[in-house]
């Protein structure tokens, strides 16, 4: 019944996967870490100015201010096309490039996993939490080279591979399951419906999460910019000490506010339909599988927790007062919710949904 | 949801220094309402609400439910003490029926309506309104252009009427031969929107019919021909308890009404379970189920007519009338056969339940509530129980026996017989899975023998009485649900996803032309604005430009 030989190559590309996309993690983190470096961006421009200020100020010279926050203009902060004036490509861009490479090799070879997994067992390959987990992964490292196409940016690689790593890592050590054929309850073509378009979305979200978190990352880092800015034109002087802002911060290069949180929204705007395509799916598959359509099983009521949050982040998102910071924190905790939702309800408090191949 | 600014509800504008009459307002108590209700409606509110809606379901997922596992919460009750027992007042075990969690959802979708309504109106009078006039300067717009082209100003207004043939579009004339154009397009976001949040209200409405209208009923019955019988009574109580029929809640093992249910009336249905098999693999993996059914959906005229059918797993049947039915589970009811020594038998056959969903380890007590007397007897003093367990695969270490395969390969029970008053007529209610506890605590059943026995073997007791072992069968557990609504909650479902997909997708904009003659070519200024999110706009942008034609003078720069 199961193909051992596609089953271990299928473990086999996996592990060139999460080697690769640890590979990635590494290059793309040299690359941010030297960006700043390379190409001032606009809250580097900030800086710089404000440093220049510090110094004119304390020459006793006036001072001439500007907000911080700029928007991203188009140009700035694009990677790929950043080369010194010498014309030598600079070394962190390298590695930028690599990352790719790997990435792209990883990527491929997580699809093999993928696939041979669904070969060796003749089923669909989402049937436990290795195989989910794994899925959510490709999801997410596929929204993020989608991402990468679109935008010609790949400076959320390093956050989006941190998480990724660290799932597909838990799920090869913690979540893994022998290739096998799967309980009578799982057979059906709900799985392939519910389960696959829960792993998409998931992981997309995943992206939007990571895009969130990076813009609350930037807007801490803008908000210490501005304070410090504010100090120097009050005092006359640099601040020093507490609220001392370190203007070669690498949080510098992380792109403009607007654009982080048109990331956040773009894939939450792609993702939230097929999320709540997916619970509705459930749904009509516990109708099949149950004899209810909603029992507030605790993996439902988790996934609604989530998909309420979600509904939250797209309201808040145009609400006024609830822009910005705020709609970027409910962005941050509804994934979490998932994230909760996929380890916790399935391991600890015990449900329906318990198919975990974990016994 | 609205986004009304209700921070300023209430307060008067200043002004300027003129002293103002008191404005004439509504009396206070209205006044105070409608602060209320704009401040229930507004999107502040209606966030915090979501927010809470959310929080408020989270001990729902990590708390125990009695609705969704009785002695599992039970358990937990008397786990945790005084904290719990107050948790439980509170409604914190039944959080989707608790009054806490009604009232949020409840505001919510108030807000949800005293929003919607006013949003309602305003789109449709939007529809019936003309795209409205082309601004006076274009050019302070985000988007802007301006070319001259060939041609007189309504041959180009024919021109880019034509190029766009599915916007909502106006065509009005200016002082001195000019023509403008309005046009907009993804008036279907906002459509979206409405019927996303309507179908909200509409899936509520039918959950809620669902509640109300709906039931469950739950049923074990024994599988005939899937078991072993040691003896002819054996065979006949294993294969004589193979169906029931859904006159009354009673033939149910449990069940669960809807508000509205009382019971009666029940559309019949019988059912025989005719037969029941599993796949399993080695290591014990169920792969498949299917049980062989027979059953009869008029049985006061069907007589012995029967529609033979396979009930599967994740394939239910569905009966005429809305009433579907379900193989839920499965497990072992082994027989027990009591001789007295005055020669009385007694047989009988008990569902025990799986502790172990893999295995199938299983639990339960086989009551004899009804022993044979001699006269001056008191029933109270020779009621009998067999209480244990049943292992489909027996496996004994250490004394303890346990399954260690799914299959009934080699089935054992390992049981302790109880003589004495098994406590039926206390009022307690007890589990059919176990005796009374306090009955054997109070001295009143006493435990007579422990043996673990293999089909076939037997127990005797001091007085003579033997307690046989004789055999066993499968049960499935199978489900009863109704739900007149559901049709209707997937319609809604359905209605809300692509409401949502409308709402998220489309961009709402609109793009202005003004033509002005100039000699025998035109110049043609154009202006645009996407409503929600200008970015994406500028492509399509630019290719309105283009459709007043080639630009004679001018050049094409678009603004972005």
């Amino acid at each position: 019944m199961i193909n051992e030989g596609l089953a271990a190559w299928s473990d086999t590309a996996f592990e060139w996967a999460l080697a690769g996309y640890i590979a990635a993690l590494v290059c793309f983190g040299i690359e941010f870490a030297s960006r700043k470096a390379v190409v001032p961006t606009e809250a580097e421009a900030a800086s710089a100015r404000l440093k220049a200020e510090q110094k004119s100020v304390r020459k006793g010279g006036t001072t001439v201010l500007d907000p911080p926050v700029v928007e991203a203009g188009s140009g700035a902060g694009s990677i790929g096309l950043v080369r010194r004036e010498d014309g030598k490509v600079p070394l962190g861009t390298r590695f930028g490039w690599a990352g790719m490479v790997v990435l792209l090799l990883g990527f491929v070879g997580h699809v093999v996993s993928i696939v041979l997994r669904g070969l060796s067992t003749g089923r669909a390959p989402w049937g436990n939490m290795y195989e989910f987990a794994s899925l959510i992964c490709a999801a997410a490292v596929a929204g993020f080279l989608v991402l990468i196409w679109r935008t010609k940016q790949r400076v959320l690689g390093f956050f989006l591979l941190l998480p990724v790593v660290i799932l597909m890592y838990v799920a090869q050590s913690v979540l893994y399951a022998e290739a096998g054929v799967l309980v009578a309850a799982l057979h059906s073509y709900w799985l392939v419906i519910h389960v696959l378009s829960i792993a998409l979305s998931c992981g997309v979200l995943m992206l939007s999460g990571v895009a969130s978190a990076t813009y609350l990352l930037r807007a801490r880092y803008e908000k210490k910019l501005a304070k410090a800015q504010a100090w120097t034109a009050e005092h006359g002087e640099a601040p020093e000490g507490r609220i001392a802002v370190d203007t070669r911060s690498i949080w510098s290069s992380l792109p403009s506010l607007s654009t982080l949180d048109k990331w956040a929204y773009r894939t939450a705007i792609v993702a939230f339909p097929v999320f709540t395509f997916a619970i509705i799916a459930g749904a009509m598959w516990a109708e099949v599988a149950w004899g209810r359509y909603w029992g507030w099983d605790p993996k439902e009521t988790f996934s609604f927790v989530s998909w309420v949050l979600y509904a939250a982040y797209l309201h808040a998102r145009s609400t006024a007062g609830w822009r910005g910071t705020k709609s970027a924190w409910i962005s941050v905790v509804a994934f979490l919710s998932m994230i909760f939702n996929l380890f916790f309800v399935n391991m600890v408090v015990s449900g329906l949904h318990s198919y975990a191949g974990l016994n | 949801m609205t986004t009304h600014d209700t921070s300023r509800v209430g307060v008067e504008d200043p002004g300027d220094d003129a002293p103002r009459p008191p404005r004439q307002g509504p009396p206070a108590p209205i006044a105070f309402l409608r602060n209320v209700w704009r401040q229930l409606t507004s999107m502040r509110i209606a966030l915090v609400l979501l927010f809470l809606l959310a929080l408020a379901s989270v001990p729902g997922a990590l708390l125990p439910q009695w609705s969704l596992n009785e002695a599992k919460t039970a358990q937990y009750l008397l786990d945790n003490g005084e904290w719990a027992m107050w948790l439980n007042r509170l409604g914190f075990f039944e959080v989707f029926a608790s009054p806490w969690y009604s009232a949020i959802y409840l505001l919510l979708f108030i807000s949800l309506v005293g929003c919607l309504t006013p949003r309602t109106w305003e789109f449709v009078g939007h529809l019936r309104q003309q795209p409205v006039k082309v601004p006076r300067n274009l050019a302070r717009l985000p988007l802007h252009d301006e070319v001259v082209v060939a041609g007189t100003p309504s041959a180009v207004a024919d021109e880019v009427t034509a190029g766009l043939k599915r916007w909502r579009r106006t065509r009005r004339t200016e002082d001195g031969d000019v023509v403008t154009i309005s046009a907009e397009k993804g008036f279907i976001r906002e459509a979206g929107n409405l019927i996303f949040h309507f179908s909200l209200l509409g899936l509520l409405v039918a959950i809620a019919i669902g509640s109300m209208f709906g039931f469950e009923g739950s049923v074990l019955i024994s599988s005939a021909n899937t078991g072993v019988s040691t003896n002819e009574q054996a065979q006949e109580v294993g294969d004589g308890n193979s169906g029931f029929c859904s006159t009354t809640t009673i033939s149910y093992d449990n069940f669960r009404p809807g508000l509205m249910i009382d019971g009666t009336e029940l559309p019949p249905f019988c059912v025989q379970v005719d037969g029941f098999e599993a796949d399993y693999l080695d290591n014990g993996m169920a792969v498949a189920f299917r049980t062989h059914i027979r059953y009869q959906l008029d049985p006061a005229n069907d007589g012995d007519t029967w529609q033979e059918q396979q009930l599967e797993v994740n394939d239910p049947i569905r009966l005429e009338g809305g009433q579907r039915l379900y193989l839920l589970g499965h497990g072992y009811s082994p027989i027990f056969t009591v001789t007295w020594p005055d020669g009385t038998q007694q047989t009988r056959m008990t569902p025990f339940q799986p502790e172990d969903a893999f295995y199938f380890t299983s639990q339960g007590a086989v009551k004899f509530t009804d022993p044979p007397l001699q006269p001056g007897e008191e029933i109270t003093d020779h009621q009998l129980a067999v209480v244990g367990i049943f292992a489909p695969t027996a496996f004994v270490h250490q004394g303890v026996m346990t399954s260690t395969y799914p299959a009934p390969e080699s089935p054992g029970v390992a049981v302790r017989v109880f003589v004495g008053d098994l406590g039926l007529e206390t009022g307690r209610s007890q589990s059919v899975f176990a005796i009374d506890e306090q009955q054997e605590e109070l001295g009143l059943l006493n435990q007579v023998a422990s043996q673990n026995l293999a089909p076939g073997e037997t127990i005797t007791l001091d007085d003579g009485t033997t307690i046989e072992f004789s055999g066993f069968r499968e049960f499935v557990s199978l489900q009863t649900s109704y739900d007149p609504a559901q049709g209707w909650a997937l319609v809604f479902a359905i209605l809300l996803l692509i409401g949502l997909m409308m709402s998220l997708t489309i961009k709402r904009r609109r793009v202005w032309f003004r033509i002005i003659p100039e000699g025998t070519r035109s110049r043609v200024q154009v202006g645009g604005l996407a409503r929600t999110d200008q970015a994406g706009y500028g492509e399509e942008f630019g290719k309105l430009v283009l459709l007043a034609g080639r630009p004679v003078v001018g050049g094409t720069e678009v603004e972005k």
